[in-house]
This record gives structure tokens, sequence and C-alpha cells, in this order.
């Protein structure tokens, strides 16, 4: 290979670090106008009246757009299109936007915003899952099983009490993830113009240009064909800009309203209110083993806190719970999750989406496992690392899996056998691992097309164009297609130009979410190269009259596989084929396979591979305050192949930075004053500077290893590594302040008050442990039993048709 | 956060100058020297002055001068105090700049207006429809203060880690305005008030800060905050002390910061050292005394209880460190950056 796993400059590169690129906000156009939103002082209220007469009458104003303007909602998922681009009859949190000001410049519309007069009847509101479960009026939404639950699943795979009560041991762990946000630099933007035809563009910081599309089409009841959405780079995604949001409705029918380009830029606190971030999740694992370590079962219980919009939480829930039997064998499985509303702002997906909760619960708690069977925790985990080409009880389809290699490569790199149990008082180690997807096996609404699509031009210039609909989100999408494209064509990834993410000129790719890009755009990419390499290859080998395949491409010629110094240059080779075929192009499109699991919920899980990772993490604590410092991450990442070493290392020290901001600082909290002085439920910080996340003098040197294992169906083998890297650091961290100093954290984020409140109780001769103390009563449905696959079934359920399932994504 | 207010800039090259203009103006005019602060207070609206009086301009706040000690310009920024080579035997000086927020804004940032900077609070420092959505506060433009419903006084807290440092150095402050101008111990400067936090008349420009000689002397200064950068302090020791050959205290200062709406000596705890050599159990005493004047209050950064709690701890560090002990580990574990 000549491209793929060569460490090169990313593609966007140059123009990145110039400061060429143009992102939303820097996209300036004739004649255009600015957008404000106002947003909702209050968490729940009834909108009485809204009165924008005086905001209308304001000099440099030209639009005042409120809810009546919007009589249709939407929803990234079908089920549950719950939010308006602007509310008309009631908010449900604290940045609700209520009313947009479309004027000359930023400062006209703040001053407006200011005479927007709007009467709101305050309700009662919902600050926790548990307030929601015992609060059936007001309903924060219309719809859901009842009260406030959003959402409520069971599924059982196998007779889990069973197996729990036929094991040596049964553990039972409550434990809290607390909920983050996803903290990218740029902070989103939009522009909205009339393109030269009369149709609407949409320049959007979006992640899912295809979905937003399709919901723009929706809300302003127009033909998707007249809507154009372009991708602008990101400055970061995280899962952050994967739902349509409000200020891109709003500021596409400004433009449609006035016939002038309109722009919004969101300010840093409407960042933290549009939100989509890291659930809130408290959950309850009861696992069985045997006295050597094998798990025999697990039930797991999930709470999730939804906050005020449906958003992803349909996947979302799915998520708390489908990735757990894919890193270990586990012959037995039952799932329940509850999803509820609450009056703060929505969350939804974030690197990870669903699963670094339920995993670093897992993670942990398998520490403690270890502990009492006295094994070693990584000795126990090579033991029941989870087999390539097998099925796991939820009937997922496991491919390659380099889980043990992982482990083998940090538990030797880190000094694990020297260091465990062995450091120091006040120093520890902890190790921890994990799987993720890469992408999602079905698309967020039912369909049978393909999930990416690639399209190549190529000309009697030698210029390669590809264009595909996939989002470039700092992530190096762009710079994979390259390489992609460049590798089968023998050039060099700098000679492929790339346009990507938008829907006016490029093929459908669902977006960049669920780690799903370099796979599938990968595959579609390879399928698009062969097919224009093989029109080129048919022309030139008329030259040397031999048959295409004796052909080679590589280093920008194409020559005789048997005598190099016979060919020509590849732009040679194209002006024969343009001779020969005409205009040149090829498409290739992808659609992952139709997973083995038949009952209703399936579609969640399923994914074309899996990647894998184990983590070691070095803590220093200080026994006296808590403190925690941490020197050394090692991590090993099963990745398939690496198409770019630098973007993937880029992406793993990008994941552990925010596994262990999370670990350690990030909290998305929320402050409700005292109820007989005020009815406020605010956001505790929305900014910045208090908003805690570490800086690059907090970050930890970080060891990084690829564990290469070519998946098969994967593009050169290659699996993500933009999420699954980020699931072992929180429990790894945990599991070392355990080795470091005997203390229990069985919540997120640890803190040194934390620590040192463990330590107090641990010096009185209590438990060591801070942590929730019990799971409340959650009305989980009777489960969908489908038996696993080693117990007779088909894949499909044998009882209980359970809750209306569709929208698995 | 909101695009700035309208203002009108002055830009004068003279105290004199600056002095009438704010004279003339009257409290609608306020000085900047450096504006790290304050423009983001202006875009959320804490402040909004009709004038601002920049202070970058005039010269002389940027002398440094010899005499009995060291005298600094008001207007030297953080960076250039934290290379002033005349300013480093004032260990404590160095230590506290050098922790302020990031490089970018100690490089605008100016000492006076650490000195000066206003009182923090998680319930004020947020834009202006987050504080609309609680009806305002105490500090700003409402009624209660919901740190303490039941308090008076705003809590809000001092959040400056030059002073502290500087009031153990025993540092003085010069305030000049039109009519007159006054030298007063820095510590003097501060009320206990999250409103009134500063005794400068709003005519006043603090121009200078005069610092008594170094000989003897060692100080330190010891920052709690979560991260390694931009963190303002919940917590801030600073110690100086004047030792005898045989290391016995002679003379010594303890000072707190971010746990008041003022920064303070605890001349309790510096007591319990003179005379004494440092030993462990004279620091443990005096870690004690001066930690019980610690009263962090819930509206900042990190745990309550815990700030509270580990306070003792920080004045240990500061002590040992005084004392000689290698305290590079310590540090770079909780400042992530040896000082």
């Amino acid at each position: 290979m000549k491209v793929i796993g060569k460490p090169r400059r990313r593609v966007d590169g140059w123009a990145k670090v110039t400061g060429r690129t143009r992102f939303a906000d820097d996209i300036v156009l004739p004649r255009m106008l600015h957008m404000k939103l106002l947003r909702s002082p209050l968490p729940h209220a009834e909108i009485e009246a809204i009165d924008v007469s005086r905001a209308e009458k304001l000099a440099g104003v030209q639009l005042v757009l409120t809810g009546k303007d919007f009589p249709v909602t939407f929803g990234i998922m079908p089920v549950s299109q719950d939010e308006y681009p602007l509310a008309s009859d009631r908010v449900r949190f604290v940045g609700d936007p209520v009313a947009a000001v479309i004027a000359r410049d930023e400062q006209t519309c703040t001053e407006a915003l200011d005479l927007i007069e709007v009467k709101y009847r305050p309700l009662k509101t919902i600050a926790t899952p548990e307030e929601a479960l015992a609060t059936t009026e007001p309903r924060i939404h219309e719809y859901g099983p009842h009260g406030n639950i959003h959402r409520l699943q069971a599924h059982e795979f196998g007779d889990v009490e069973e197996a729990l009560g036929s094991s040596d041991y049964v553990f039972e762990d409550v434990f809290f993830y607390e909920g983050n946000t996803h903290l990218a630099i740029e902070q989103q933007a939009a522009v909205a113009a009339l393109e030269d035809a009369g149709g609407l563009v949409l320049y959007s910081s979006t992640q899912n240009p295809h979905y937003l599309h399709r919901e723009l089409a929706r809300v302003l009841q127009m033909p998707a064909s007249r809507i154009r959405v372009v991708a602008t780079p990101n400055g970061g995604g995280f899962g952050g800009r994967c739902d349509p949001a409000n200020h891109e409705m709003v500021v596409a029918k400004a433009a449609l309203a006035l016939g002038r380009p309109v722009k919004i830029c969101l300010s840093r606190e409407e960042v933290f209110y549009v939100h989509r971030g890291r659930h809130p999740v408290l959950m309850k694992f009861r696992t069985g083993v045997t006295k050597d370590g094998r798990l025999t079962g697990i039930h797991l219980q999930t709470l999730l806190d939804g906050g005020a919009y449906g958003s992803h939480g349909a996947a979302s829930t799915f998520y708390t719970g489908v990735l757990t039997p894919t890193t270990y064998e586990l012959p037995r499985f039952k799932f329940e999750a509850c999803r509820t509303f609450t009056n703060k702002p929505p969350c939804g997906p974030k690197r990870g989406h669903g699963t670094p909760q339920p995993r670093f619960g897992q993670e942990v708690q398998l520490d403690k496992i270890a502990e009492k069977l006295g094994l070693d925790p990584a000795e126990m985990r090579l033991r029941i690392a989870v087999k390539p080409n097998s099925l796991t009880a939820n009937w997922l389809r496991i491919g390659s899996a380099g889980l043990a290699e992982c482990i083998r490569q940090v538990v030797e790199r880190s000094g694990w056998k020297e260091k465990f149990r062995k450091l120091p008082e006040g120093r520890g180690v902890g190790l921890a691992c994990s799987a993720y997807m890469c992408g999602a096996g079905l698309p967020i609404y039912w369909n049978k097309m393909p999930h990416s699509g690639v399209q190549l031009l190529a000309d009697r210039s030698g210029q390669v164009t590809a264009l595909c609909g996939a989002t470039e989100i700092g992530q190096g999408s762009d710079d994979v297609l390259a390489a992609m494209v460049a590798e089968v064509l023998g050039i060099g990834a700098e000679d492929v130009r790339v346009l990507t993410g938008d829907t006016g000129l490029t093929p459908v790719d669902l977006g960049s979410y669920s780690s799903r890009v370099t796979v599938m755009m990968g595959n579609a990419a390879i399928q698009a190269a062969e097919a224009l390499k093989a029109r080129i290859a048919e022309a030139a080998s008329e030259q040397f009259q031999v048959a295409p395949n004796r052909l080679e491409f590589a280093n920008g010629r194409v020559f005789l596989a048997a005598d190099a110094s016979k060919g020509m240059a590849f732009r040679e080779a194209i002006e024969l084929a343009e001779a020969k075929f005409g205009t040149l192009g090829s498409v290739g499109s992808y659609r992952p396979p139709d997973p083995p699991g038949r009952y209703k919920g399936a579609g969640a899980g399923p994914s074309p591979a899996y990647s894998y990772t184990a983590c070691v993490v070095e803590v220093e604590v200080d026994r006296a305050t808590g403190w925690i410092a941490v020197p050394k991450i090692w991590i090993a990442h099963d990745i398939g192949r690496v198409i770019n070493p630098v973007l993937a290392r880029g992406q793993v020290v990008g994941s552990v930075y925010m596994g262990l901001a999370e670990a350690l600082m990030e909290e998305q909290v929320f402050r409700r004053l005292p109820p007989k002085l005020s009815n406020a439920l605010v956001h505790k910080f929305p900014s910045l500077l208090e908003y805690k996340s570490p800086t690059s003098l907090d970050m930890p040197e970080v060891e990084t290893v690829f564990v290469e294992d070519p998946d098969p169906n994967c593009p050169f083998g290659a699996k993500e590594v933009g999420q699954g890297p980020l699931l072992p650091v929180p429990p790894a961290l945990a599991n070392a302040i355990y080795d470091a100093v005997g203390v229990r954290i069985d919540e997120l984020p640890i803190t040194p008050d934390k620590v040192l409140r463990a330590l107090e109780k641990k010096a009185k001769g209590e438990e060591p442990r801070v942590g929730p103390e019990h799971f409340p009563a959650v009305p989980y449905p009777e489960p969908v039993v489908v038996p696993p696959p080693w117990e007779g079934g088909d894949g499909n359920a044998v009882k209980g048709a359970g809750p209306k399932v569709k929208v698995p994504a | 956060m909101m695009r700035l207010p309208w203002f009108e800039f002055r830009a004068p090259s003279s105290v004199a100058e600056a002095a009438r203009i704010l004279a003339a103006e009257g409290p609608d005019a306020m000085p900047i020297a450096g504006g790290t602060d304050l423009l983001p207070n202006m875009k959320r609206r804490h402040q909004t002055p009709r004038t601002l009086v920049s202070l970058r301009r005039i010269e002389s706040l940027k002398k440094v001068s010899n005499g009995a000690g060291l005298t600094l310009g008001a207007g030297l920024t953080l960076t250039e105090v934290i290379h002033e080579p005349k300013a480093q035997p004032y260990g404590a000086l160095r230590q506290a700049a050098a922790q302020v927020a990031t490089v970018h804004l100690r490089n605008m940032g100016t000492l006076g207006g650490n000195l000066c900077l206003d009182t923090r609070c998680t319930y004020y420092n947020q834009n202006y429809e987050w504080r609309k959505a609680i009806d305002f506060c105490l500090k700003k433009d409402g009624g209660i203060c919901w740190v303490a419903t039941a308090s008076k006084r705003c809590v809000a807290m001092s959040s400056t880690d030059c002073a502290p440092a500087l009031i153990a150095i025993g540092a003085k402050a010069k305030l000049v305005s039109a009519t007159d101008e006054r030298e007063l111990a820095l510590e003097s400067l501060y009320n206990n008030d999250g409103i009134e936090y500063l005794k400068r008349r709003p005519d006043e420009i603090l121009t200078e800060i005069r610092l008594p000689p170094a000989a003897g002397w060692r100080s330190t200064y010891w920052k709690l905050r979560r991260r390694g950068a931009f963190d303002f302090p919940v917590l801030g020791v600073a110690a100086a002390a004047r030792f005898a050959k045989d290391g016995t205290v002679e003379e010594a200062r303890i000072a707190l910061g971010a746990v008041a709406s003022r920064p303070f000596l605890v001349p309790k705890a510096a007591e319990a050292l003179v005379g004494k050599k440092l030993t462990d159990d004279v620091i443990a005493e005096a870690a004690t005394l001066a930690a019980s004047r610690a009263k962090p209050m819930d509206n900042a950064d990190l745990d309550l209880y815990w700030r509270k709690q580990v306070a003792a701890d920080f004045v240990g560090y500061a002590l040992r460190e005084l004392r000689g002990d290698d305290m590079r580990g310590t540090r770079l574990r909780i400042a992530r950056q040896i000082l």
C-alpha cells in the first residue's frame, strides 16, 4: 500500500492552520441580515401571549418570527417529532426558543429581543428522573407511555434469574454517570439564502446534512428538491450537531420570507442550551459469575434523564444496554431501560452515544469481581474476551475482535504486572476495556437505500474529484475519502479533490455519527474507485495489448505489472479512457449487511464491525486532600487497519482527553432556587470558564498502540477510531483510584471531595465507597423474550411484543 | 454573551489627565487597565460604563523603581511582573501572577487590574439572560442573595491572586485622584462586601504598589483551583516570613484569598510562628488557626465543605515551602506546573 497506513498531513490541514477554511460564521453574503433568538427564561410554562409590536418598530428590524409561523414539528427520530422551531404555546426549559428577530446587525437584534413581551403562566418543574417518575401531571409532553416517561423497554435473552441463581457469586452494584456536553470549540452557525434559481440553500455547521435536509422540507413544507443543505466544515462535532436544530429551521424560514441572506451565530450559552449531550444515567448491574471469573448473566437496568425533548433519546435508551454483551462472553442478558422527560436542555448523542455510561458500570463492577475472586483483572478479562466471528446473546454479529491483543499491549507497556496492587500507597493503576460499533446497521428512518454513496469524476486534466455526502467535522473524513480513492487509483491523496456534505451536489451519506463514515463511505469509495479504475485500465491496456488485469496503478502511473518501464502517466491513461468511453465518472454505494436479530428492537446495536480498546490509567491520590493527578495513560485500540496514523492517533488522544474530562470534571448540572422564592431551574454554569474541562496542562502523557487485524467487512479492513477509545478511560480511572487508596467512587465525575469523603468512611470502618445508594422503582414493561443463539433461537422473540420499537439507529 | 454595549473610549497619556477625566465624568466612567475582566463583564451587562478611561498609554504606570524596597507601576502587565528581575526576591508575587488565568490574559491583564478585580459569584458571573431567569441577585439588578438568601450583604468572593500575595509581603497601594493622593496598606484597600469591595473612590486611580525591602524574607503563594490554567482561585494562601540564621521565625504574615469578599491577614496564625522554628507541629498549629478563618461559600467551583477542609493543607504547603522543603512534586500535582 502506498497511501493507506502512511503518516500524512491531512488533506484539509493546510487550509485549517492558515485560516483559509471557511466555517459557517466565515460566510458573508451580499445584503445579509442577522438573526437572534429570544429564549425562555422559565423552565416550564404556558405561553399566554406574545407581543412583538415594539420590536417590529425598532429601526433596523426586518422581521420578527414567533411560534405561529411554524405549525409543523420536527425531530431527528421519526417517533419523537416533538420540537417546534419556535415554541408556540409551551416552553419546556430555560433556553427554549420563543421568538426570532432578523435585523441589520446583531446589536439591533439584541435590542429588539428586549422589546418582545411574553406573558407566561408558570408550571410545576421537573428536575430529575425521580421527580419525573413521581409526577403524572403536568406532563412535559403529551406522548410517551404515561406521565413524564418518554421511553420504556425491556428485553431478555435467556433466563437471567436462573443464571444468577446458579452462579457462584452474584454482584449487585448501582452506578451513576453524570451528564455532560460536547464542548466543541466552534459555536454553531448557519446562513440561509435563496439560490439564483429560487431554491433555498442553508450553510450550517451540521454533522448530518441529509437528515437536516429532510426535516427542513417537513418544517418549511417545501419539496426537498428545492432545498440544498451545505454542511460547512465543523469546528468539532462529537454528536452535538446531529440533531436538526431550531436555529437552522428559523434562519431558513427568515431567508425565504425576506428574500435576503440571513445569518445566525449561537453564543456559547446557547450552545449549552441546544445541548443534546451525554444523558445522566443511573444504572444497576446484577451480574452472576463463576469462581474462575466467567460471566453467567447480567441483568442491567438503566434510568435516563432525557431533558425536555425526545432528540435521539429513543436510540440513546437502547444504547445504554445493547452493546453490553459485545466485550465479553455473556451467555444470558436482560436489559430494562427508561428515559424520562425533565425541564432541562435535551440530551442526545455524545461521542459513544449511550454506551460510555453502562461501560463505566460494567468495567468497574468487573474490577470488584476480580478483587473478590482474587484474580488479576487483566487475566480475568483475557479469559472472557469475546471471540472473533461469534454471535452475542442479543444477536449481534461480531467479526474481527482484537480485544485480547489490546489487553496484552497495555499490560506489557504499562508494566501492569509490576504495578498492580504493588505501587506505594497513594499511587495506583487501573484497567478497563470496551467495544464500540463501526456505524449503525440501520438508518434513522426506515429505508432500503444505501447509507453512503460516492461519485467520482475524472477528466483529461488528470484531476479526480470525489463527491460524497459525508461531513468533515474535524475527524478527518475528507482525508480518509481522498486516501481510499488515491490508494485504488495509484495516485496521491493530495491529487484527489474532495467535495463533501452538500445535498445539492453530492450523493447521499447519512452523516458523521455512529462512527460510520470510514467504514461506509470507505466501502462506497472503493467500489467507485474500482469501477473508474476498470475503465481506465481497459483503455490503457489497449496501448500495450495486454489484458487490463496485467496493469498496475501506482505512484501516479499506469504500467505493466511485469515491466514497470512500460507505462504511462495516470493523466495520459485518463485521456485514453475519456477518448474511448466519453465523459468519465463512476459511482459506488454501501449498505450494511442485514442484522441477524429479528425481534422488535433488534435494529439497535448491529454494525458491520466492532472496534475494541483496552486502557490502563495510572493515578496519584493525595490521602490528605483527595487530590487526583494522572501522570500517564496507555491505550491500545483494535482499529482493523490504520488509514492515516496521524489522524488515528489524534482521534485516540482526543478520546482519552474527553473520557478523562468526563471522569474528572465535566458535568452539565442545574440549580433549582429555593421554591418559596423562585421558580428557577437553570444550568449551573453555561460558560467555557466555569464548565470545567481539562486544559493542556492537565492532560497526562498518552501512549497509543494500534492493533491491526483487518476486518473483512471494512474498507482495507479499517474499523472506527472516533468514539471507542473514549469508553474505557473513565472506568480505568475509577479502578486506578481503588488501587491507589482503596476507595470506590461509583459515580462520575470523580472529584477530590468524593475521594476524601470515601477515605473518611474507610478510616471510620464504613464501606469505603461514594456513589448512588439505591435504584428507584421503575415501571418497566414485561420483557421481549428472545432465546440467545446457543439456546436454540432463530433471532425472533418468543414472548412479548414489547413496546412499539420501530426506530433503532 | 451579548456584544459590548456602546461606550466612549478615552486614552489619556498621563495620570493627571486620566484623573481629570474620571472626576469630570463621575461614576459613569471607569478606568480600564487591561480589560480582561471588565470587557467580558460588560458583555454580560455587569458594568455598563458610559466612558472607559484607558490607562494603557500612561507610561508612568509601567515604571519599576527601587527605593526602600521596590515600587511597581500598577500598569505593568502580569507577564511583565513575572519576568521583572527586581521582583524576583518576592516569590509570592511571582507565583501569584504566574497563576492568573492564561498566558494570553497575563499578556493583557495588569497588576492594578488584578488588584481591583471585581468580586465573583456563580449567580453573578452569568450572562444577562441567565440572570434574568433567576430574577437577578443582590450584587446586580436584584434583591436577593441566592448564596445566602437571608443575607443582607453580598457574599461574592474576592478572586484576585496578587492581592493576598502582596498583602503577605506587606505592600502598600497608592491612589491618585484629581484633587489628592493617598497611600494605604494594601489590605486596607478592601472591604468585606461583595458589592463595595474596594475603598477606592470612583475618581481614584491605583497607580503604584510599594513593596518593603525583601532582605531576609521568604514568601510563597499557593492557589487552589480545578485546573492548571484559566481558573480563578477558590482558595489562595500567601505566606511570608523573615528568618534568623538558625531558622527561627522573627516576623511572619499569612494572608488568605478567595474565602471572603476580601483578601485578609490572619495575624493569630502568623503570631503562632514567631520565635519558633517551623517544625511540623508549629506548621500544623498555624495551619489550623489560619484555616479556621476561611469561610468559603457555595458560589464558586468545587465542593464548599471540601474547600474549607483542605484550607489547612494548603497553608501547610506554603509554610513547608518557606521552611525550605522541596515542594516541587506537590506543586506539580496541584498547580500542574513548577513555579
